[in-house]
């Protein structure tokens, strides 16, 4: 069974169609790419499939879960359990530091454990920066505390919205080697980006132009 | 001499030559005798210029008698009994051949309380005793006591039963008037209290407004990460509760310091510390603030997590 699944989804703000009868499959796993132009839909679509948005029409079967259908109250419960995201802003709590922002995450999902924090902020080369506030880190060291605190709970899915859109290339290139490692390790990935080499790496790339799915690239090259 | 003239001498020279005489009827001069030291205590409202008599021999003199006679500290006054018809009058020609005692005053101070003990001269006891040939002879004695208008009235009630040819009463419009004034500045406190606490509330509320708008993008992230809104409101509410319980204790602390300051200055008197008044105070403290931030939280609570990751 696919872990994602939009059928006929359309998102209708007045006279604007900013998602039109889109259907999408991701399956268990899967590095996904999401290019387009801006006011393609991206963002809109990145926000249904992260349970902030609902569609006007259509279903989005998320883990077996229409989340179309339920209410924002279980749609925060499947955001907390079951979503990782990645922002291009990075989004830090600015008066926290590293450590603590990670730690966030896990106050809502279950128990804060430093410790736990602590390895995750290792895994994307920041332990040794735990205790220092987002004002003192670097773009590409905020956006890898935003990556830890994606991954502290071990979501199914992880999102990413423009995570390379504020970085350099050396920063850009660590964060792409670390979305490798998480796909190694079986975490379904969805970015969405309008940088091609960011979109390149992926497994699969689809393309969105007002609001509709026009393209679906297969990278015969992919290197896991 | 034309007889209407001589009428004119006649009336002139009683006028002129009989001055104080005169005055002193008009104006019913009495003297009185009192122990100074415990007057002083009991009318702490009489105002004295010059000096209170600590000797005998000195007088202190009403306003307006001083106003009449033109009498100033340091002047001499001569007091003289009648002992034939036993008044006392401050006129020095009176002396005549009457059995009469006199003796003469030093002014040490005019006394202004804006009643009637300015028609009066003041004498201490000693000197009366002397003047009068008579001892141990009192008409009235003053308490001051600070109770309320019942148990005062229960003093008055016991000294009068126990002790025989002793009627003991209240001065009712002192009391009564110093109730009114008190029971006035307790409702003029109670409602500036009242009005303070609306003004703090809609402090207090307004801020609280202002930082959840600053705060905007945090509360959307936290949403993003999956925070409920009881998450959210018992966040911002456990800020605003703890400020509001660190407020109450600073201001039962400066509280009390200021109502000590106003009540030396303004009562002469220090005021007890009570330890309750602390944990009451952060209560009300908490309270207040509760109150205050509950719409300013609650709206926290629609801040759309989407909308404002983008920025909007």
């Amino acid at each position: 069974m696919s872990l994602l699944e939009l059928k006929s989804v359309s998102k209708i703000y007045g006279p604007l169609k900013a998602l039109d009868n889109v259907n999408l499959t991701v399956e268990n796993g899967e590095w996904l790419a999401i290019m387009g132009p801006s006011g393609s839909g991206k963002s809109t679509m990145m926000n249904i499939i992260g349970c902030m948005d609902k569609p006007s029409l259509g279903e989005v079967i998320l883990d077996g879960v229409d989340i179309a259908k339920e209410s924002g109250k279980k749609l925060t419960e499947i955001r907390r359990d079951k979503i990782g995201l990645i922002f291009q802003q990075f989004h830090l709590v600015n008066y926290l530091t590293a450590v603590e922002n990670v730690m966030v995450s896990q106050y809502y999902h279950s128990m804060p454990d430093e410790n736990e924090a602590l390895e995750a902020l290792e895994r994307v080369g920041l332990k040794d920066r735990a205790k220092h506030l987002p004002s003192q880190l670097s773009g590409g060291e905020q956006q890898r505390v935003c990556i830890a605190r994606a991954l502290i709970n071990h979501p199914e899915i992880v999102l990413a919205d423009e995570p390379t859109g504020n970085l350099d290339e050396t920063n850009e290139n660590i964060v792409i080697e670390l979305f490798r490692q998480l796909h190694r390790q079986g975490t379904t990935l969805i970015v969405v980006t309008h940088d091609p080499e960011v979109a390149e790496v992926a497994q699969r790339t689809v393309v969105l132009e007002h609001g509709r799915l026009v393209k679906e690239i297969i990278n015969e090259n992919f290197e896991a | 001499m034309k007889k209407q003239t001589m009428f004119l001498r006649m009336i002139t020279a009683s006028l002129l030559r009989r001055r104080s005489r005169m005055l002193v009827a008009l104006l019913a001069i009495a003297a009185a005798a009192t122990d100074f030291a415990g007057a002083e205590k009991t009318s702490p409202y009489w105002r004295v210029d010059g000096e209170w008599p600590s000797k005998q021999g000195e007088a202190l003199i009403g306003k307006e008698i001083a106003q009449t006679l033109a009498l100033s500290t340091g002047d001499i006054v001569t007091l003289t009994y009648d002992l034939e018809t036993k008044a006392a009058t401050a006129d020095e020609a009176s002396k005549n051949e009457r059995n009469q005692n006199s003796g003469d005053f030093v002014v040490s101070g005019i006394l202004d309380t804006g009643g009637n003990e300015e028609k009066y001269i003041f004498i201490s006891i000693e000197d009366m005793e002397a003047l009068t040939g008579k001892a141990d002879i009192f008409d009235m004695a003053e308490l001051s006591v600070s109770a309320s208008q019942s148990e005062l009235k229960a003093y008055a009630d016991n000294i009068t039963n126990q002790s025989g040819g002793v009627s003991a009463r209240l001065v009712k419009r002192v009391t009564q008037s110093e109730n009114t004034v008190l029971s006035k500045l307790q409702a003029l406190v109670l409602l500036v209290t009242v009005i303070v606490l609306l003004l703090t509330m809609i402090c207090v509320a307004t801020t609280m407004m202002a930082v959840v708008t600053e705060r905007r993008k945090e509360v959307g992230l936290r949403k993003a990460l999956g925070a409920s809104n009881q998450s959210i409101i018992v966040e911002f509410m456990g800020e605003g509760l703890l400020l509001g319980g660190i407020g109450g204790l600073l201001g039962s602390v400066c509280g009390f310091v200021f109502a000590q300051a106003v009540s030396m200055n303004v009562f002469n008197s220090s005021i007890q510390f009570h330890w309750l008044l602390i944990p009451l105070t952060v209560l009300v403290s908490v309270l207040v603030t509760g109150l205050s931030c509950l719409l300013p939280v609650r709206s926290a609570t629609d801040v759309d997590p989407a909308l404002v990751l983008k920025g909007e």
